[in-house]
């Protein structure tokens, strides 16, 4: 059955499903209740489960961590909502000195089925702390895996298979596309929806390829329409996962291509972007028509709201950068 | 006496707290309005074969890691009372989260004691299993435990395993300074709120490292807990008859569903921090000696003696009886064998991960490369 679904809703029905399809599925979060989270992401969730699995916790992130470790090791699956990437931190060391890591130091003994979900980077005109892009911090640490979703349809799904991996898996939505939509196709099941740790190409070009995920997944398709009308055919590739990266269809890409750009909101420097270079200089050295060019978010503090659509990639950042691939 | 000493004996009887104290450093019984053991003599004599073991098992790995066998050692010394005094006071089904010096309580868990020996010679991270064993792996951050103990407890009551005999209680221990800890006082709170079936035991052994207890506290440890809405107790950590008593009440409270308590077992670390510590920089020698006059093992051994419990040939055959678990450990622990070097890229997932696999495959042949190597 499809539907027209905003993301926000999509990720709704897609906890409601899990919940559904397994009873020890529990939510945590600050103001997950009876507000239903500051996006509504679990709107009525309580209501219908109850308050002993759609739980609303005191206002402390490394106590909600730590405390679904704990719930973890008893057999539950918590998912936990952490109200804004810019508050993650002080939930930093649970996640990645426990979380991360109680498998590897037991040896396989004890799983932490743990799903992080974070919405997200910039674009709501927030006010400091509400805009962030900390993939990088967790796709860097061993014993994690994360992922992204860019529209309803692979937050309906991703989300569930997220929740029913036995990995602790952190969840990036990009808050700002909550409220665009898309078709959801809600029939079927997880084993048959596309695997989980995929990249995906969205369009197919032979000019060059622009690697993307979460929020600047539509920028990248927006840039690809654009570049079709100067005669430019952009292969866009939704990364979905950034821990492990799935790097067979941009490779194949690349070597089709000859040119490769990677957008993200985050910083510059030791983000997604400089791994992806890496890989791809790594496999795909003689294809390469030019460097692998990266348009991100610039190495400062995230800005005053008044001045983020000039930090945040935009289309006209994605086709400089694809004029500058085709000018090497 | 002399003013100068004079003056140190009041010093020392102004230090010393009001706490639920059975068994007197001198061995004698005392009564406590509220708390009280009804031990078999057989129980007792076990209680005392249970602190010269976990003592001498202790001593040996002291021992091991100064000879190079073992990297570092947290010693338990001068805590036995409080690590075997709660840890017998654990029914089958609760659950204990210990720091990385709990060795007492893991013994009494029934733990081998080989297990965390493998930690510190760095040939694993800590191998149990941490859920049929009711005895979380060592935690080494400060304080992270607790609200892992917390969130399985919130898990118990969840599971409606409390509010009878059969209840479930859970344990996490922690120490002064880690009382300072953020995670430790987010437990507390989320412990509270959620009414989760919890024991959190302090061990106040003085020091964080080298910092004493003034360094993180202005009021007594146990006093924190009214700020959170359950009740806070202390006990003389170095009496293992009180640590029973008092840690079995708060883990029967909690079962029947009435919440957590925060238990200050106030005792010592006579030795250093770990075998890489120095204490002799930050105490005086002195204050050692105070300590070793309200020895854990000495008291219940006069106690056992002076009612004839015991006699010359019990404590012999004890002492034989650690020294041959020591000898026994040691032997284990020289022929722990390194981990094959390849099994560092194994459960880094429970579901695998492509990349790790793709590292391991080039590790092994960049191993299998050199000239000579077994294919």
């Amino acid at each position: 059955m499809s539907e027209t679904l905003t993301l926000g809703k999509a990720l709704n029905l897609g906890l409601r499903r899990a919940m559904e399809d397994d009873s020890k599925v529990i939510l945590m979060g600050e103001d997950i209740g009876k507000l239903g989270g500051v996006f509504r992401i679990t709107d009525g969730l309580q209501k219908d489960f109850g308050d002993e699995r759609v739980i609303d916790t005191p206002l402390a992130e490394s106590g909600i961590v730590g405390t679904a470790v704990g719930l973890a090791l008893r057999g539950y699956r918590p998912v936990i909502e952490i109200q804004f990437d810019g508050f993650v931190y002080p939930a930093y060391d649970q996640i990645v000195c426990q979380v991360a890591k109680m498998h590897y130091r037991s040896r396989g003994k004890v799983k932490l089925p743990i799903v992080i979900r974070i919405p997200f980077g910039g674009g709501i005109g927030a006010v400091e702390h509400h805009s962030e892009s900390p993939e990088a911090y967790f796709a860097h640490t061993a014993g994690l895996k994360v992922v992204a979703c860019s529209n309803p349809s692979d937050a309906y799904w991703m989300i569930q298979q997220a929740i029913a991996s036995d990995d602790p898996i952190v969840f990036f939505e990009p808050k700002r596309r909550y409220w665009e939509k898309g078709e959801v196709d809600t029939s079927g099941s997880l084993e048959s929806a596309f695997p989980l740790h995929s990249s995906k190409v969205l369009t197919s070009g032979t000019d060059a390829t622009v690697l993307a995920y979460g929020p600047m997944v539509r920028v990248a398709l927006d840039a690809a329409t654009a570049a079709a009308e100067d005669g430019r055919k952009l292969e866009v590739i939704d990364l979905r996962t950034l821990s492990p990266l799935d790097m067979g269809a941009v490779f194949d890409s690349v070597r089709k291509t000859g040119r490769a750009i990677v957008v993200h909101e985050a910083p510059h420097n030791l983000g997604m972007g400089a791994e992806l270079a890496a890989r791809i200089t790594e496999e795909c050295f003689y294809s390469l028509e030019a460097p692998v060019l990266r348009v991100a978010g610039y190495d400062i503090p995230y800005p005053a709201a008044r001045a983020e659509e000039e930090y945040l990639p935009d289309l006209d950042r994605v086709l400089d950068a694809v004029d500058r691939s085709f000018g090497w | 006496m002399t003013r100068a000493s004079s003056k140190r004996a009041a010093a020392a009887q102004a230090a010393e707290p009001d706490f639920v104290q059975l068994l007197t450093p001198d061995g004698q019984r005392v009564t406590h309005p509220e708390y009280s053991v009804d031990f078999s003599d057989e129980e007792l004599r076990g209680l005392y074969r249970d602190l010269v073991t976990v003592r001498k098992l202790d001593a040996e790995a002291t021992a091991l890691q100064r000879q190079g066998e073992l990297g570092i050692w947290a010693s338990l010394l001068g805590q036995e009372a409080a690590q075997v005094g709660s840890g017998r006071a654990l029914r089958e089904q609760d659950m204990a989260f210990p720091t990385y010096r709990e060795h007492g309580v893991l013994y009494c868990r029934g733990i081998d004691p080989i297990m965390p020996l493998g930690l510190f010679r760095g040939v694993d991270q800590g191998g149990w299993d941490p859920i049929a064993n009711k005895f979380g792996i060592y935690t080494i951050v400060i304080g992270a435990q607790t609200l892992h103990a917390t969130g399985y407890a919130m898990g118990v009551a969840k599971d409606g395993k409390v509010g009878g005999d059969e209840g479930e209680s859970v344990i996490a221990y922690f120490g002064d300074g880690a009382t300072s800890q953020g995670d430790v006082n987010e437990a507390f709170i989320f412990a509270s709120v959620y009414n989760a079936p919890i024991v959190f035991f302090c061990q106040n052994n003085q020091y964080a490292i080298s910092e004493p207890l003034t360094r993180q506290t202005r009021v007594p440890l146990y006093q924190r807990a009214s700020g959170f809405g359950f009740p806070g107790i202390r006990v003389d950590g170095n009496d293992v008859l009180a640590t029973f008593a008092v840690t079995r009440a708060a883990l029967d409270n909690a079962r029947h569903g009435n919440g957590p308590t925060l238990i200050e077992a106030y005792t010592y670390r006579m030795g250093a921090h770990t075998t890489s510590d120095d204490p002799t920089r930050y105490r005086v020698a002195s204050e050692v000696e105070e300590w070793q006059a309200k020895d854990p093992i000495l008291r219940l051994r006069k106690y056992l003696e002076s009612t004839g419990l015991i006699d010359e040939a019990f404590v012999t055959e004890v002492d034989a009886y650690a020294r041959e678990e020591a000898v026994k450990l040691r032997e284990r622990v020289l022929t722990l064998p390194d981990p094959e070097p390849g099994e560092m890229f194994k459960h880094v997932y429970p579901n695998g991960s492509p990349e790790v696999d793709q590292q391991a495959a080039e590790f092994a042949a960049y191993h299998a490369s050199f000239e000579g190597a077994h294919s």
